[in-house]
């Protein structure tokens, strides 16, 4: 039996942290332990690498189970690319492990510093999703330690498996994921770049072009208003074949080049993201980039993880943290999407990287985000200023249009809303219920939207 | 749960017919994400006329029977209070004014004032600190006063009181912090309240609406002591340092 530990937890925005007993188990045995009466009232929650924005993987008062000991590639079939591994096995492990072998990670967010476990509780996507879908849709079963069951298989297709997908670690502990992963035959990525004129340009480009794509994604100016509203950088790409590199890497296909790894200071002024440093930095990345640029081949972490090059970059936020905001509305709801942006603009306050993607078609996860549309992320730093009646406001912007708010990214949602923006999330909670019947599993987020009873 | 910009789900008052008290609920259940409420104070029957004001919060509950210069009656409370949940913020609002003349007269009546205005803090502060280590986050407003850091002639055995009760929470900010816990310190200078009617006014006078809009941004920015006004910082920064013989000399 691990010791417990008091910590102080934040999720990778560091606003509202709260004291949990942190406790790395030792083996499944001791998972499934702390799951199944181990825990007090306060309850557990399970927390991967803590890159969730927001209180996801907090538990004030309760337990929170650290798995990052448990770190096993359980079997791999290098036939197939089905991978069956520990939930606390990162998108970084695949890469290293899986990469110099041919394959790719079926679906990856903005980071590879994520856990297996933390894609499954948010159903990640990444700028494949009009192509690939969501992370759930490659995994193939899961094993779970829930408080009703204790450990047990879940396969694609059961209601606990839907529940699970974007279910924030509310319905179990998943100790292992079998994940398909993607063929590919380099780390280079071919890559198109164009510049958008304004909204307009920028939907009408993806809407044409995104098909030939298997990555899509615009970087879009929030502050850029008048007939420029919604100027973008669009940038596509595929996975590069042998035969589309240089002779020189041709032969070794997935050795990169070394890359410098930079860090944030560990302190940095509250104010160095305002509204003039942001507009400076948007201006110089918009006339950066190419007005159209075809077949850059580029190495994929450049393409995928621009930011994991600089270490602790929320550190630059301040010490008072910042907030994601990412939304998606149905395609047709372009007038929403402006109205948003336009809001944005008005607003005393910038977002750093604002990024704008079509979805394709959701899956059947019951709290999956992502659902056809577009989707918009921002990251706005919290300062002085009052955020929340304007994301309040961009909030029922959303609603009023059929869409919906980014729980894995939310820290501030009216749980009132929760319910028009989810349709399924009562038929969430029954299969909850079912397979945490004395509501074992809790965390701050849980209690914050209702998702928990208390 | 408080969100990440700083809204609480949560309130209980005690003191809970404070105009102050019930002017911070006001102001940060603005920000829509209010739940529930718990009013706490001795008179259950003046409590539930104020209940009233706040029909918008989904849960209000009304504890009655609790005296703050009666930690006998605490325990209950306190327990009453957690029954229903995690409490985000509790405000301690409840005070004594009481009557510096009578005071200065009657030894009965100044223990009174310390009663409430620190022994009730202690009580009821070392109560809700082990709360707070129990569900791992929570704040407390503590209602202090200007006259907390210089008390005058004039009012020194509340400001005495004060004094004891701000000294008290500044500590227990820091007890609690490594249990995801946050106290904020108040000290408004004369608030035109019930409690203040027929009193003379001080300098600066202000209105309980100006507390709460500062105690709303205090806790926004994880604030350890607020003023209000907020320009009271400046002039206390001042007055505190003043050499009592000329501090003494001004109008009291």
């Amino acid at each position: 039996m691990a010791a417990e530990t008091r910590r102080l937890l934040s999720g990778w925005g560091r606003t509202a942290p709260t004291a949990a007993k942190v406790v790395e188990p030792i083996d499944d045995h001791e998972v499934e332990w702390r799951v199944g009466g181990g825990a007090d009232r306060r309850g557990v929650i399970a927390r991967g690498l803590g890159r969730s924005y927001n209180d996801a993987a907090q538990n004030a008062g309760g337990l929170v189970l650290d798995l990052t000991r448990l770190r096993t590639i359980e079997h791999f079939d290098a036939d197939t690319g089905v991978v069956d591994a520990s939930s606390s096995i990162s998108v970084e492990d695949l890469l290293q492990l899986f990469l110099p072998r041919g394959w790719f990670p079926p679906v990856t967010p903005g980071t590879r510093f994520v856990t297996l476990g933390g894609s499954v509780a948010a159903d990640v996507h990444g700028k494949n999703h009009h192509h690939d879908g969501s992370f759930m849709d490659h995994v193939r079963s899961l094993r779970m330690t829930t408080p009703a069951d204790g450990t047990t298989k879940v396969e694609a297709g059961d209601d606990l498996f839907w529940a699970t997908a974007g279910g924030m670690g509310l319905t179990g502990v998943v100790n292992q994921v079998k994940l398909q992963l993607r063929r590919v035959e380099t780390a280079w990525m071919r890559v198109d770049t164009e510049r958008a004129t304004d909204l307009d340009d920028v939907l009408g480009r993806m809407e044409e072009g995104d098909a030939k794509y298997e990555y899509s994604v615009a970087w879009i100016d929030c502050l850029a208003r008048g007939p420029r509203l919604g100027r973008a950088v669009l940038t596509r790409g595929q996975h590069a074949t042998a035969a589309e590199l240089p002779p020189l890497e041709r032969n070794e296909p997935f050795t990169l080049p070394p890359t410098i790894e930079l860090a944030a200071p560990p302190w940095v002024p509250a104010g160095l993201l305002n509204k003039a440093t942001v507009r400076t930095f948007n201006e110089l990345w918009f006339r950066r980039a190419p007005k159209h640029e075809r077949e850059r081949i580029v190495a994929y972490p450049s393409f995928f993880y621009p930011l994991d090059g600089v270490e602790g970059w929320n550190r630059l936020y301040g010490k008072r943290g910042f907030v994601q905001y990412q939304a998606v509305v149905p395609l047709a709801a372009t007038g929403t999407l402006r109205s948003m942006i336009e809001r944005l603009g008005r607003e005393g306050t910038a977002s750093f990287l604002s990024v704008l993607k079509r979805f394709g078609p959701g899956n059947r996860g019951m709290l999956s985000f992502p659902t056809e549309g577009w989707t918009l992320a921002l990251d706005i730093p919290v300062s002085g200023h009052d955020l929340r009646p304007m994301l309040d406001q961009l909030d029922r912007m959303v609603v009023d249009a059929g869409g919906r708010v980014y729980v894995a990214k939310d820290s501030r949602v009216d749980p009132g809303l929760l319910r028009a923006m989810y349709p399924r999330l009562d038929e969430w909670k029954a299969v909850q219920a079912t397979a945490d019947p004395d509501g074992v599993m809790q965390s701050d987020l849980g209690r914050r939207l209702g998702l928990v009873r208390r | 749960m408080k969100d990440g910009l700083g809204s609480v789900q949560s309130i209980a008052v005690f003191g809970g017919t404070s105009d102050i008290g019930l002017a911070i609920v006001e102001r940060l259940a603005r920000a829509g994400r209010l739940q529930r409420l718990v009013l706490v104070g001795r008179d259950a029957q003046a409590l539930a006329v104020e209940q009233k004001r706040f029909s918008v919060v989904p849960e209000v509950e009304v504890v009655g029977g609790f005296d703050a210069a009666r930690p006998d009656t605490h325990d209950d409370t306190v327990d009453a209070v957690f029954a229903g949940g995690d409490v985000d913020v509790a405000i301690f609002a409840f005070g004594l004014l009481g009557d510096q003349a009578t005071a200065e007269a009657d030894p009965e009546h100044a223990l009174e004032i310390g009663a409430v205005n620190y022994a009730g803090v202690v009580s009821v502060g070392v109560r809700l600190a082990d709360r707070i280590k129990q569900q791992g986050h929570g704040t407390i407003v503590v209602l202090s006063s200007v006259a907390a850091e210089r008390a005058r002639r004039s009012n020194f055995v509340y400001g005495s009181a004060k004094a004891g009760a701000d000294a008290f929470a500044l500590g227990l900010a820091e007890q609690v912090r490594p249990y995801g816990g946050h106290v904020l310190v108040v000290r408004p200078g004369f608030v035109r309240t019930r409690m203040t009617q027929g009193v003379k006014e001080a300098p600066f006078a202000t209105e309980a609406a100006v507390v709460a809009e500062e105690v709303e941004r205090g806790l926004r920015h994880g604030a350890a002591v607020v003023w209000a006004p907020g320009f009271l910082r400046y002039v206390m920064a001042v007055l505190r340092h003043l050499p009592r013989a000329v501090f003494c000399r001004l109008p009291q």
